[in-house]
């Protein structure tokens, strides 16, 4: 159970992350909405400490994760797995070793440094990489995959940290709508087969609704809506989304990326 | 339709300044340039006249620059050996006729640019991730690094040299740690540079993971900038050559040393051949480091897939 209190960040004078508060029980796979700039990066990255609060609280099973430091914070951020809009993966090394550093908080320096992970450790990540069907591609270079490969490595990475909670930053934004499928798809299954809380920031409302169990939207750092994705009608968006210019009607299709229907096709 | 046109229109205008700033920018740059120029061939008496005996005895005025063209010519000269097609082996065997100590003092000078360049990467690797902004782990340490990089790389090899030379005694050892300690200042900036340019978004997830700030960088950002170092961790070893041929001169170990007696011993056909050989050791080395890093920079393909 993760509980977030009045929790607040300051950029300058601008409030990315104005007190907001909101639990989230164990297993959920939550979406957040919002426009760019809404603070739903700042949320993910507070929440893992990537960002430090400027106040409130995060507690997650009874424990202020706030108030960590040194090894006990290095430890809760092995405890969140973390993907991001543009991989964040070593292109210059290769698949494996960018799975394994999913391991590196639980090394002293000197393994580290000497890049020497034990043989379970590589059993680990080829079967989280095998899970993502990227096996075949373990001794290729990171960066000579296709996004949609690398995204996937990128869960792998966070597969072996054997995290507690999953924190997606736009896992899809950078995506063909058929990786961004997989992708969406990958963070479904490990939500539904190993219970981990996802928490995925998206722009696309579609696959928000598809793939999440509750929706969050957020506007200038605060929660606008919070519930099921059947609640978000139209007036939900507007508030959200929006804009003087565009007369407030958002148009879903717009934004979205993924495919017709493929069965449909079939069938006629 | 009017809209569009005034757009267009205050464009034109905000185009035309433009353009006429830059213009008087440029202009006014290429005026300081040019008087900088001037001032500087003035001050370092690039337009003196001197007056100069010539070998007849007579006294002549004229621009420095042009009557002291014929006294290097004469210089050079002097240092050219004289060799016969027909005795050329033995007239080469003359010209180098201390090559034992040569070959010997060349090894010597190879092996300080060898060391030195080792005592250089390791130090300047070190405290390039210090001394650079965007990876420095707070403004201290960024400072110490960056003011112990300038300091040692500001003061001349040759001058560290002497003073080495005062503390540990004639020999190499002082030319390695001169050497080694300018060496560190220059690659220290440079590797520096090159951490700045590094893309974070690696380094971000290795936090993200729980990794410590040595794990940011080695799995982060060392990846990134490995071609680099190499690249100019070579560059540096042709430098150093050149540095510690010379290095000699004030006792800090080399074939320097020849250089400093031919000289005041007037042996000028030894000036020469100690020339040729550093001539010729330059060149080999600068040419096989230069494959090497071009090898490296295509292996590593900056502009392949990665």
């Amino acid at each position: 159970m993760l509980v977030v209190n009045d929790l607040r960040k300051t950029f300058g004078r601008r409030a990315a992350v104005d007190s907001l508060s909101l639990s989230i029980p164990t297993g959920q796979m939550v979406g957040v909405i919002g426009r760019s700039g809404a603070g739903k990066s700042t949320f993910l990255r507070l929440i893992n400490r990537l960002i430090e609060p400027t106040g409130g609280s995060i507690a997650f099973d009874g424990t202020d994760v706030t108030r960590l430091t040194g090894r006990d914070l290095r430890l809760w951020r092995a405890s969140c797995g973390m993907i991001f809009q543009q991989f964040n993966l070593i292109e210059r090394m290769d698949v494996l070793t960018n799975v394994l550093v999913g391991r590196l908080a639980h090394h002293g320096f000197g393994s580290s440094m000497a890049r020497a992970f034990s043989a379970a450790e590589r059993a680990t990540a080829i079967r989280a990489l095998d899970r993502l069907d990227l096996a075949p591609q373990a001794l290729q270079r990171a960066g000579t995959l296709s996004g949609g490969q690398q995204q996937r490595v990128a869960i792998a990475r966070a597969l072996v940290q054997s995290p507690r909670l999953l924190l997606a930053d736009e896992p899809i934004a950078s995506l063909d709508p058929a990786n961004a499928a997989r992708v969406m798809d990958a963070l479904r299954l490990i939500n539904r087969e190993d219970g981990i809380t996802v928490i995925v920031n998206l722009h696309t409302i579609d696959t928000a609704r598809r793939y999440c169990d509750r929706i969050v939207a957020m506007r200038d750092g605060r929660i606008q809506f919070d519930g099921a994705p059947d609640g978000l009608t139209g007036a939900v968006l507007a508030d959200t989304y929006g804009d003087s210019a565009v007369g407030g009607a958002i148009d879903e299709a717009i934004t979205s990326t993924e495919l017709p229907p493929v069965r449909q096709l079939e069938t006629a | 339709m009017t809209d569009i046109s005034l757009a267009a229109q205050h464009f034109e205008i905000a185009f035309a300044a433009t353009r006429t700033r830059q213009r008087r920018t440029q202009a006014l740059a290429v005026v300081a340039f040019a008087l900088a120029a001037l001032a500087a061939a003035q001050f370092s008496g690039f337009f003196d006249v001197n007056e100069m005996s010539l070998p007849s005895g007579e006294r002549v005025a004229g621009w420095k620059l042009l009557i002291g063209l014929p006294r290097l010519g004469d210089y050079l000269a002097k240092t050219v050996p004289i060799l016969h097609w027909r005795t050329l082996g033995a007239d080469l065997g003359e010209w180098f006729w201390r090559w034992p100590t040569w070959a010997r003092l060349l090894g010597e000078t190879i092996l300080i640019a060898y060391m030195a360049t080792l005592i250089g990467v390791v130090g300047g690797f070190l405290l390039s991730f210090l001394a650079a902004r965007n990876l420095a782990p707070n403004r201290i340490a960024y400072h110490v690094a960056r003011r112990f990089l300038e300091v040692v790389r500001t003061v001349p090899d040759l001058v560290w040299a002497l003073i080495f030379v005062f503390s540990f005694g004639v020999g190499p050892l002082a030319g390695v740690l001169a050497i080694g300690l300018h060496t560190t200042g220059s690659l220290g900036k440079l590797y520096a540079e090159a951490n700045e340019n590094v893309d974070l978004r690696a380094a971000e997830a290795i936090r993200a993971v729980g990794g410590t700030w040595f794990d940011e960088i080695r799995y982060g950002v060392v990846p990134q900038v490995i071609p680099n170092v190499i690249s100019y961790t070579l560059l540096r070893f042709e430098i150093n050559v050149r540095s510690s041929s010379v290095i000699g001169y004030v006792g800090a170990g080399g074939l320097g040393q020849e250089i400093r007696t031919a000289i005041s011993m007037q042996e000028y056909t030894d000036l020469s051949a100690l020339f040729v050989i550093i001539l010729v050791t330059v060149v080999v080395i600068d040419s096989a480091s230069e494959k090497l890093r071009h090898r490296i920079i295509g292996l590593t393909g900056k502009g392949g897939l990665g």
